[in-house]
């Protein structure tokens, strides 16, 4: 066996384990300390777990190849909040006002250009100026946020299409609209990263840019698109939400940008770039939203819930760290 | 070859760096069929011409042809393109991804919807992996690979494309004996079929073994091109440095003093077993062996880096457990590591900084750092070693490949240890300052100080030694005395040959 097959073999399951382990504890905790009497491994309420993990869950495929390129967005909320305007607003607008249910696809074009664009830029500026993805998104986090203020003030935001809403709430095979929007998203950035080319060089920078930009590959411009993705997957994950609530919030989507993050890291994507999977991402979304979920079935208040998932995150990294060492042959550092 | 023309002529170069003049006015040609020795001090400007051409710099004068053509080498995906292919200095792979994914990196083959063409990626990459005679295959993680074998993969890229130019920028420091012979054969193989070899080294053996001519550098200047049949050793160093260099060796026969570290027995799992010597204040001792003997390993462990799994380490005559490098280093033990990028040096820290870091803790003024103190501790290496720099503010990450090896060897001289252990500590030096470091060690030791020099060079472990520890496969096969020793049965030590199975 080589070494770090073990290390690997480990963190590629180990998120699927821990799920395991929740539902386990869960289920059993329930038994106890649950206030309502429904089980909480109830198919129903894995199906609704799969929904509810679609918002972050379709930003943090973005995520996965951003941070695999070594890089890092901050602003996914704000542009999840701008999209989510855009959407519902532009609905509204009387330009659009003969196009009856036709409104619809262009408000979710409008939305989603809006947000692929809020992502190029992003890119851009990391590219022309060089400057840290971690200080150009946390500008732009600021910036997008205050855009969002400036257009409504403390406002909310509302517009109910009610087809639009009838679509949000289908379901197909089982599933809901928001799940299918989140299995997409999976397979297609999924598809992109193990399949591609452009996925294969997302890695080659993340892992060492120098060998990377020797090789010929255009860093910046590749960057660039990946900025662009995410911001697109950010405008999707607020079309496919909003779509259905019909009304934002200025301070909808904050915070998001540190849930995504996490989700990624405990699905084993390398924080300094290079390695990473949307497969073990989704794991850590699930890993995530089951948590919220127990924990609130089992009625923990959502302070607990933010300080156990911090600590499962401090926890993750430190194993990581073990697990990559004993890779290394007990060479210690 | 003569009635050729050049594949690629470059005339009149000039290149500035803040501070330097890396390149001023350099012209240079390589023939079809022609290996061209480019040599040069540390930090003459051998790197920074090949990254001009290699479209990493763009120069501040003078033009690139190719063939008639004037060409401008925008980025390293043009001159890809024109057929300059660059084997780096540095290491320049990505650790995490496989062999071949590698190898072609920035060109991977595709299918429909850009879709990475796997079978034909293996395919094409084993078939060079074969030809290169490596114990890997395609899809080997190149993280898991060992340096030398890292090395090999640059190399294979160079059998990627269809080359008009190929250089290699010091691709031997790595490599052993047996590879080595598999690259002269592959730089053999593309001359055979009319690519231009441009081949950078300091080992002149190996400059005289392969190459046609010789293009001399120094301090970006041009020096003049010659035969390499009409040169030798001496005058291509005169060329270089302006002097010739005495290479005798230095048997400066001081006196020995107590025994300062010994060794008993000691083992480290699957590394090395039961390895035993001991290093007298006042000696040099030597370790040879091959890539993988376990030498670098006994070191980590002197180090604190490696626990042992049995046997004692004596550190004048009293056993001491070693748990950390500060344990080491608080004990008086140094080591000037094989691998300066990722252990010796932070790139992006300058020079003087990199140079006192160790002993940082020690040079407080109050809560600050002492600045004085730090500058003349630079000073003192910065002559010594003759470092290249235009000024302490320089980033390490900035100066030649040469000039950052003696930046890490100032960084522990500076210390005063006790012990100094140097692994590999001429690797990409040239020969001035090869002599300057040898000369040094055997100077330390003189001072008192017990030296271990781990090293895969032949002649330079025979030149400043005073003992040398021959080991195979994690085991000491024999101890040599200065007096004893002869190349050959050297050799045979280190190939796990025993003296009964020669006679
Ligand atoms: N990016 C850079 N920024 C500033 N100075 C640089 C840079 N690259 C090289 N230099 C300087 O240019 C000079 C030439 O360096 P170069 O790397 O070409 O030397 P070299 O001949 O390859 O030496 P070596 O044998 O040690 O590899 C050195 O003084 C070096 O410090
Ligand atoms: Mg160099």
């Amino acid at each position: 066996m080589k070494p770090g097959t073990v290390s690997t073999a480990l963190k590629s399951g180990a998120i699927w384990g821990f799920i395991i382990l929740e539902l386990i504890f869960f289920s059993v905790a329930g038994e106890f300390l649950s206030l309502s009497d429904k089980a909480f491994m109830d198919w129903d309420n894995m199906l609704l777990l799969l929904k509810q993990s679609a918002p972050i869950g379709i930003i943090a495929m973005g995520m996965t190849i951003v941070m695999v390129n070594g890089n890092i967005d901050l602003s996914v909320g704000a542009t999840f909040a701008i999209a989510a305007i855009v959407l519902l607003d532009s609905m509204t607008w009387p330009i659009f006002a003969g196009l009856g249910d036709w409104v619809i696809p262009v408000a979710w074009l409008l939305a989603l250009v809006v947000g692929t664009l809020l992502g190029a830029l992003n890119g851009l500026i990391v590219w022309k100026t060089g400057v840290d993805a971690f200080i150009v998104t946390l500008g732009a986090m600021l910036g997008y946020r205050g855009i969002v203020f400036m257009f409504n003030g403390e406002q909310p935001t509302s517009h109910l299409n009610w087809t639009l809403v009838d679509f949000a709430e289908a379901e197909f095979l089982g599933l809901a609209t928001a799940s299918w929007f989140l299995l997409a998203a999976t397979f297609v950035i999924w598809f992109v990263m193990a399949k591609t080319v452009h996925g294969r060089n997302a890695y080659a920078i993340g892992d060492n840019r120098e060998a990377a930009v020797n090789a010929g590959i255009r860093v910046g411009p590749h960057m660039m698109i990946n900025f662009a993705i995410i911001g697109f997957l950010a405008a999707l994950s607020a079309v496919v939400f909003y779509s259905e609530s019909g009304s934002v919030n200025p301070n909808d989507g904050q915070l998001y940008e540190l849930w995504v993050i996490t989700a990624v890291v405990l699905g084993g994507t390398k924080i300094t770039g290079g390695a990473g999977n949307v497969i073990g991402t989704f794991g850590g979304v699930i890993a995530i939203q089951l948590l919220r979920k127990g924990l609130g079935h089992i009625g923990a208040d959502t302070s607990t819930v933010n300080l156990v998932i911090g600590l499962i995150l401090v926890a993750v990294l430190v194993l990581d760290r073990q697990l990559n060492m004993k890779g290394k042959e007990e060479l210690k550092v | 070859m003569t009635d050729a023309k050049p594949v690629l002529r470059l005339e009149n170069i000039v290149k500035t760096f803040p501070g330097v003049r890396a390149l001023d006015g350099v012209s240079f040609s390589v023939m079809p069929g022609e290996v061209h020795a480019l040599m040069g001090e540390n930090g003459a400007g051998k790197s920074t011409l090949m990254k001009v051409l290699g479209g990493i710099h763009q120069p501040d004068g003078g033009t690139i042809f190719m063939g008639d053509d004037a060409v401008v080498m925008s980025g390293p995906l043009e001159a890809k393109a024109k057929g300059i292919v660059f084997i780096h200095q540095e290491l320049s792979l990505a650790e995490e991804l496989s062999v071949a994914e590698n190898i072609y990196l920035g060109e991977l083959p595709t299918k429909s919807l850009g879709r990475v063409d796997w079978t034909r990626l293996a395919d094409q990459t084993n078939a060079i992996l074969q030809k290169l005679n490596v114990g890997f295959d395609a899809n080997t993680r190149v993280g898991d690979l060992s340096i030398a074998n890292q090395q090999m993969v640059e190399i294979a890229r160079a059998l990627t494309v269809d080359a008009k130019a190929v250089i290699f920028d010091e691709p031997t420091a790595s490599l052993t004996d047996s590879e080595k012979v598999v690259l002269f054969d592959v730089i053999a193989d593309l001359q055979a079929t009319n690519v231009g070899i441009i081949y950078i080294s300091h080992r002149m053996e190996e400059i005289f073994k392969i190459t046609d001519r010789i293009t001399v550098l120094r301090d970006g200047q041009y020096q003049g091109t010659v035969e390499t049949a009409d040169s030798t050793e001496e005058s291509v160093t005169q060329m270089m440095i302006g002097r010739t260099l005495d290479l005798s060796r230095n048997a400066s026969h001081h006196a020995l003093g107590e025994v300062a570290l010994e060794v008993r027995g000691l083992s480290c799992s699957k590394h090395y077993q039961d390895v035993s010597f001991e290093v007298r204040r006042g000696e040099v001792v030597g370790f040879y062996g091959l890539v993988g003997a376990g030498r670098t390993e006994i070191a980590e462990t002197l180090f604190g880096l490696r626990d042992p799994s049995a046997g004692q380490i004596l550190l004048d005559g009293e056993e001491v457990r070693i748990n950390s490098p500060a344990d080491a280093i608080a004990r008086g033990i140094s080591l000037v590591p094989e691998d300066r990028k990722g252990q010796g040096l932070v790139l992006g820290m300058n020079c003087r900084d990199n140079m006192t870091l160790p002993q940082i803790d020690t040079l407080k003024a109050g809560p600050f750092v002492a600045q004085g103190a730090e500058m003349e501790i630079f000073d003192k290496y910065h002559k010594q070693l003759d470092i290249r720099t235009p000024g302490w503010k320089q980033q390490v990450g900035n100066l030649s490949g040469g000039n950052q090896q003696k930046i890490v060897i100032g960084k522990w001289l500076s210390m005063h240890p006790k012990v100094l252990i140097v692994d590999e500590p001429t690797r990409g030096i040239d020969v001035g300052s090869k002599s300057e470091i040898h000369k040094l060690l055997r100077a330390l030791a003189a001072q008192g100080y017990a030296v271990m020099v781990i090293s895969s060079e032949m002649p330079e472990v025979l030149h400043v030694s005073d003992r040398i520890v021959a080991m195979y496969s994690g085991r000491v096969m024999r101890t040599f005395t200065s007096e004893d020793v002869t190349e050959d049965n050297l050799i045979q030590a280190i190939s796990g040959m025993t003296s009964e199975q020669v006679a």
